[in-house]
């Protein structure tokens, strides 16, 4: 491993950086279908196919519904297959993320997050993939884009694991992360290719001497069963991704957990917080610091499988929390993380008073001086020991 | 049959015996059997390649016999046998 | 040419004990289809229909290759998938021999919910064969009406009734679709010509490139008739013209069988409980105009084209 002081740095946006990712990954097949904000990854990756400097079969395919069948049955006949989306590709896709989940293929997935229509919108919020939380994938978000560069090089290796078997979605913001240029620190071409090693699939269709059917019709007696076996699976993630984390700082340096905690250990107040708005409220928390306030972030980077035990642990000491969401549920009860997150603190003896915040809808901005508010507002919370609004909405006009 | 748990059973239900439906028992459907009179029949096949249920059974060019477990009684045999040699015999009330 | 001694000896595909109706006839396509590819390896895709669903139910497969499933209108983009996949480890050296591809779609699956799948896949030019078996309906969930279905056929979304004769609108052409599409090759067949079947099937498997083979599978449960008549429902859609048997290699067409002398339509309409409200008194006309149908696209066939 060279030490990161050695890495070469390269300028690159969100998108460039999965596509650069994906280009050291060498998957054998990808099979996308172009959408704002996605489309840089396709078409950095396809120049790369067209240079030779990748040994992928790529097609192009007509729909993101036939990506995600394509990508299927590359992987049923044993490929390391990939793909990318946002919004309303991954919508039209759905059935099929559904079923290569339940098929349990190690298909990985960029989700660049973008709104749901209508109306329509091409700016970044996280419906996309919050409506695909029930799908059996893995869920991954990344703060920034170096984050997206190593964790969609992490999602093949978990992926993959004989243990998984699990497709993963690796998810960045759109036009925030996705097109915003970092000094990303590249790892060495052979590290990757050694790291992700080769594709060993238990049952493929081109195995032609052990012939299998994929996809038969259950009926009531077995249904049950295959979806209790994707449960295992998702258990499983929980106890291998932890090793492969290891397995990861051993080979490039860099140390990752389900949920990262920045100067949460004795923070009184915190935010929940997914994705690039972590990097903004990392900001107000040093500035706060320096106030003498002691208030802290807990990053969920991995929301599925839950982390459920790391956010009791890091929450532990907290008094008051808020939990950003990116998307809303319409279920009048606030947004999916406030609730996962909310369920996850009912057993606790001490549990935090706990809030939620809807932000960023469609793309719409959110600045230091709005999280400032948050943990403001927290601090009343403390003070009166009472929690007034449930579910706040930042940033909208009334 | 006793049904397996899921912890045995192989993982996204993928069905690793080809051809396992061989162990299920279509020939129960059937009211009519087919019976052929192999004197009159001339092995010229035309009942192999017409069959749904891949229940005739030909061997070295010649026809031996009919699959009766798999076979469903639809008298397509029957119907397309230029011979005539095949007929369709109740079987169940 | 094929010949039936030959063919016997090749190794059954599709066992016996799947769950399709006696007497279906897309399981008589498929059995002579999967001959035109003898005992060469086949990785088999199938959208959800009959054909799927009666031969895959859990833990039983009357499949002896392999075989996917994934949903109902996509089986083309998932063979598109397993024949790219096929061609990168062929490329890296990593399989040595050569496998055929081969997808099964119901009318269902190929003219209506799965077009554009299809219509993707062939544009792309996977090396695969297509193969919609078309019963002319939705049979799988209760014989409803689809693109195939023939002007005139009563379905149970297109009832005959007090004031409804049946479907009104003619169908869809998707031989004539996918011809437009530029493939190496496009045919249409059906089960009773066998050998016109198998050697269409051979020749489109041998193609380096798509192939589209749309073969007429009657079914006695939804077009009405007795199950031991399929075979010969199958030879009146070709004596009547109903259902012409052609193929199309660049561009040109060319019929493979002429009947010495046409049927007309009222044998084919009389052979199936399907079409039965067409002999009421005021239907007459619907009875002319599907000969008239008929007749028109025999001379255009004749002719070589196809629209």
């Amino acid at each position: 491993m060279s030490p990161l002081s050695e890495r070469i740095v390269k300028a690159l946006t969100g998108d460039e950086a999965a596509a650069e990712a994906m280009r050291q990954i060498n998957p054998d097949v990808v099979a996308a279908y172009p959408i704002t904000p996605q489309t840089e990854i396709v078409m950095n990756y396809a120049q790369f196919v067209a240079n030779g400097v990748v040994d992928t079969e790529m097609v192009a395919v007509e729909s993101e519904h036939s990506a995600m069948s394509a990508c299927v049955g590359a992987s049923a006949a044993g490929a390391r297959a990939m793909t990318a989306t946002s919004a309303n590709g991954l919508a039209l896709m759905w059935e099929v993320v559904y079923i290569a989940a339940s098929n349990r293929l190690p298909i990985v997935m960029t989700v660049v997050n973008r709104a749901l229509s209508a109306p329509i919108n091409i700016h970044c919020d996280h419906s996309d993939s919050m409506g695909a939380r029930d799908s059996g994938w893995i869920q991954i978000y990344c703060e920034n884009v170096q984050e997206v560069y190593e964790l969609l090089i992490m999602a093949v290796k978990i992926a993959e694991h004989p243990d998984i078997l699990l497709p993963v979605m690796v998810c960045e913001d759109g036009f925030i992360t996705s097109h915003a240029l970092e000094g990303v620190k590249i790892f060495r071409d052979e590290e990757v290719k050694n790291f992700v090693g080769e594709y060993k699939p238990q049952f493929s269709l081109l195995d032609v001497e052990h012939p299998v059917t994929y996809g038969p019709l259950d009926l009531q007696d077995y249904y049950f069963e295959h979806k209790r076996q994707q449960v295992e699976a998702m258990e499983n993630a929980k106890k291998v991704i932890p090793r492969i984390f290891i397995e990861f700082e051993k080979v490039f340096g860099s140390k990752y957990g389900f949920v990262e905690g920045y100067k949460i250990d004795d923070a009184e107040i915190a935010i929940v917080a997914l994705s690039s708005t972590c990097g903004t409220t990392k900001v107000v928390v040093d500035k706060l610091r320096e106030k003498g306030k002691r208030v802290g972030l807990l990053k969920l980077r991995f929301f599925r499988p839950f982390p459920k035990e790391e956010i009791v642990e890091s929450l532990a000491n907290v008094k008051a929390v808020a939990v950003l969401d990116r998307s809303e549920s319409f279920s009048t009860q606030g947004g999916p993380v406030f609730t996962e997150v909310k369920s996850a603190l009912y057993e606790v003896d001490r549990r935090p008073l706990i809030t939620n915040y809807i932000y960023g809808l469609g793309g719409r901005d959110i600045d230091t001086s709005q999280i400032e508010k948050v943990y403001d507002d927290l601090g009343k919370i403390v003070e009166q020991n009472k929690v007034e609004t449930a579910v706040n909405y930042l940033g909208v006009r009334e | 049959m006793n049904k397996k748990g899921w912890k045995e059973i192989p993982k996204a239900g993928i069905i690793t015996e080809a051809g396992s439906a061989h162990n299920y028992k279509t020939g129960q459907w059937r009211t009519f059997k087919p019976i052929r009179d192999k004197d009159k029949c001339t092995h010229c096949l035309l009942c192999w390649i017409y069959c749904p249920d891949s229940s005739i059974l030909v061997s070295q060019g010649k026809l031996v016999d009919f699959d009766y477990d798999h076979c469903k009684g639809c008298g397509i045999c029957s119907n397309v046998c230029p011979r005539k040699c095949i007929k369709m015999v109740k079987e169940r009330p | 040419m094929a010949n039936l001694k030959q063919l016997s000896k090749i190794p059954e595909r599709l066992s016996g004990g799947h769950r399709l109706c006696a007497g279906c006839g897309a399981s008589i396509a498929v059995r002579q289809v999967l001959l035109g590819v003898g005992d060469s390896p086949v990785v088999v895709g199938c959208a959800t229909g009959c054909l799927e669903v009666a031969t895959t139910i859990y833990p039983y497969t009357a499949w002896r290759v392999p075989f996917i499933h994934n949903a109902f209108e996509n089986v083309a983009a998932t063979i598109s998938g397993v024949e790219t996949a096929y061609r990168f480890f062929h490329k890296k050296g990593k399989i040595k021999q050569k496998i055929y591809f081969l997808a099964f779609g119901g009318d269902g699956g190929s003219y209506d919910i799965g077009i554009q799948s299809l219509s993707g896949a062939l544009e792309r030019g996977h090396r695969m064969v297509y193969v919609c078996y078309d019963n002319e309906a939705y049979m799988n969930t209760g014989i409803q009406r689809s693109g195939a279905t023939p002007q005139g056929a009563s379905t149970t979304t297109t009832p005959a009734g007090k004031v409804k004769s049946g479907k009104m609108e003619r169908r869809k052409d998707l031989t004539a679709i996918c011809v437009a599409h530029r493939i190496p090759y496009v045919a249409q067949a059906t089960i009773s010509h066998w050998n016109d079947l198998v050697t269409k099937a051979q020749k489109a498997f041998a193609q380096d490139g798509p192939a589209f083979l749309n073969i007429l599978s009657p079914c006695p449960r939804g077009w009405r008739f007795p199950s031991d008549k399929t075979v010969e429902i199958a030879k009146l859609a070709v004596e009547t013209g109903f259902w012409p048997l052609y193929e199309v290699e660049e561009g040109k067409v060319k019929i493979t069988y002429k009947p010495a002398r046409k049927k007309p339509i009222i044998e084919w309409l009389k052979s199936q409980g399907r079409y039965k409200h067409l002999f009421r008194p005021e239907n007459e006309h619907i009875i002319s105009a599907l000969q008239e149908d008929v007749d028109k696209q025999w001379e255009r066939l004749e002719k070589g084209f196809l629209v």
